[in-house]
């Protein structure tokens, strides 16, 4: 029932090619989810910060979305979308722009007054203030949000192709699972795992590249 | 004309009154200076100037015309450096001429032969954590200056530094304030700072949200460095501590 690690590590490599082609379809899903899912969020956040009236109508809807387990809703949009790639994007998209227009809404809220006032003091307009004020301030909440989104992605698309679909590593799962070959099974779940810590640290990269300032201590020396 | 004119300005935060009847002036090339206590109202009487907050009762004139609750008018230094933590001292000091819509380079080009005379050299492409209370302030005046209206508003500016910088920042200041005609209205606390370099020294009593004087400072400009030792400058503090 349970295989040794020596067996995992058979398993993963003469399945490699498998898993490969399995990871790529996974991983178009999870990239192309993740795209919309950010821009998604990004604008949400955007238009909530804009007009306290979004924010006050759409806020606790959007708590309650996320209430939903998304294993619950992954059958009905198989239903309504097929077994293509809509119904695990649309998955991806639920489920990932949550923690951006979360992150991204605090960011916003946690810029400067002062700064802001500043910036009005030389004649600023909206678009300016988001831009020098209310977007770079935002930027580390956005990247936490982002991190979580990134793992979201891989495991909202594997759970969707559980339930339906032509290709990729939650296909590939349902199939070693009725063949109750555990060592396959146990290669793949490491495979996705370390798929989804491989996107959290392309994350934290970019995150590192984006605010140099971060990397300065408090005395003041670069690291 | 005055350059600036503040009339009769009043303004109260939840029933508390904290600016009340305020009118001042200042005229073409003036350095005046606002001295009150603590908790005072200077900083919101800025703010009411650089059209951030609007008065409950009064009007702001420059050159004559309304610019009541218009921003963009003034420079204004606020009282906190407020560089942005994100962006680099040069970047930070270009911010005024992005906003003009300059291109990045050319901005950068601008404001790097300043940095020598604001005593910033190699400080371009550091961040403002990587700075000193006094270059930070000094950079915030940089950026003030960048934004070149003819009006300066400036709260504080030099409260961070050391007495002798101090000294010649205001040297620096008032040549720069000749050479393009600047007027400025500064604040400040420091009675000794404010009889140095001001013309003009209105008081703000802080229990009345008055202005309870006036002090024409007579000594001719540039002053002579001995000033500060001299009976006349005296008898100026006594008579500021005695109105205050
Ligand atoms: N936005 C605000 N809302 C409510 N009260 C305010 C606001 N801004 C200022 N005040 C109050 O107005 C009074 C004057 O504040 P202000 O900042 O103008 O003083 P100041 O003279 O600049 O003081 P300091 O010399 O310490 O900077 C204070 O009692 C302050 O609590
Ligand atoms: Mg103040």
């Amino acid at each position: 029932m349970l295989p040794s690690p020596i067996e995992v590590m058979q398993a993963f490599v003469s399945e490699l090619p498998l898993l490969l082609e399995n990871s790529v379809i996974t991983l178009q899903e999870a990239f192309i989810g993740l795209f919309l899912g950010v821009s998604v969020g990004f604008c949400a956040a955007v238009l909530m910060d804009t007009f306290d009236i979004l924010y006050k109508a759409f806020y606790p809807l959007l708590i309650i979305t996320q209430t939903i387990p998304s294993v619950a809703i992954a059958p009905l949009l198989v239903l309504w979308f097929g077994y293509e790639m809509t119904p695990k994007i649309v998955l991806i998209v639920i489920s990932t722009f949550f923690p951006v227009t979360v992150g991204l809404l605090d960011g916003f809220r946690s810029a400067d007054k002062d700064a802001i006032g500043l910036l009005r003091s030389m004649g600023a307009g909206c678009l300016q203030i988001f831009r020098y004020i209310k977007f770079p301030s935002a930027l580390p909440q956005l990247f936490s949000g982002l991190r979580i989104a990134a793992a979201y992605s891989v495991v909202g698309a594997v759970i969707s192709e559980w339930l339906g679909g032509f290709g990729g590593l939650g296909v590939y799962m349902t199939r070693v699972k009725k063949a109750f070959a555990f060592d396959k099974m146990f290669a793949v779940i490491f495979l996705i795992s370390a798929i989804s810590l491989a996107l959290m640290a392309l994350v934290g990269f970019t995150e590192k590249k984006c605010m140099p300032y971060r990397n300065i201590d408090n005395k003041g020396e670069k690291i | 004309m005055n350059k600036l004119e503040v009339k009769n300005i009043s303004k109260s935060f939840d029933g508390n009154r904290v600016l009340n009847d305020i009118s001042i002036e200042l005229n073409q090339g003036e350095l005046v200076c606002l001295l009150g206590v603590s908790g005072g109202g200077k900083t919101t009487l800025f703010n009411i100037i650089s059209g951030l907050l609007s008065p409950d009762n009064g009007q702001v004139l420059l050159d004559g015309k309304d610019i009541t609750n218009q921003p963009g008018h003034t420079s204004y230094m606020l009282q906190k450096d407020l560089l942005l933590p994100y962006r680099t001292i040069e970047d930070n000091a270009a911010l005024p001429l992005l906003l003009k819509g300059e291109k990045k380079k050319e901005a950068r080009m601008q404001v790097s032969p300043l940095f020598e005379q604001f005593g910033l050299e190699g400080t371009q492409k550091k961040y403002p954590a990587q700075l000193s209370g006094g270059m930070r302030q000094r950079a915030a005046l940089l950026r003030t200056y960048m934004f070149s209206k003819d009006v300066a508003l400036l709260d504080e500016p030099f409260s961070a530094l050391d007495t002798i910088t101090k000294s010649s920042m205001h040297k620096w200041y008032l040549s720069v304030m000749e050479q393009i005609q600047l007027s400025t209205l500064f604040i400040t606390h420091d009675i000794d700072e404010a009889i140095l370099i001001s013309d003009r020294i209105y008081l703000l009593s802080g229990s009345l949200g008055e202005i309870t004087g006036e002090i024409i400072i007579k000594e001719p400009k540039p002053r002579r460095d001995d000033f500060n030792l001299t009976e006349e400058f005296l008898e100026y503090k006594r008579k500021i501590l005695s109105l205050l």
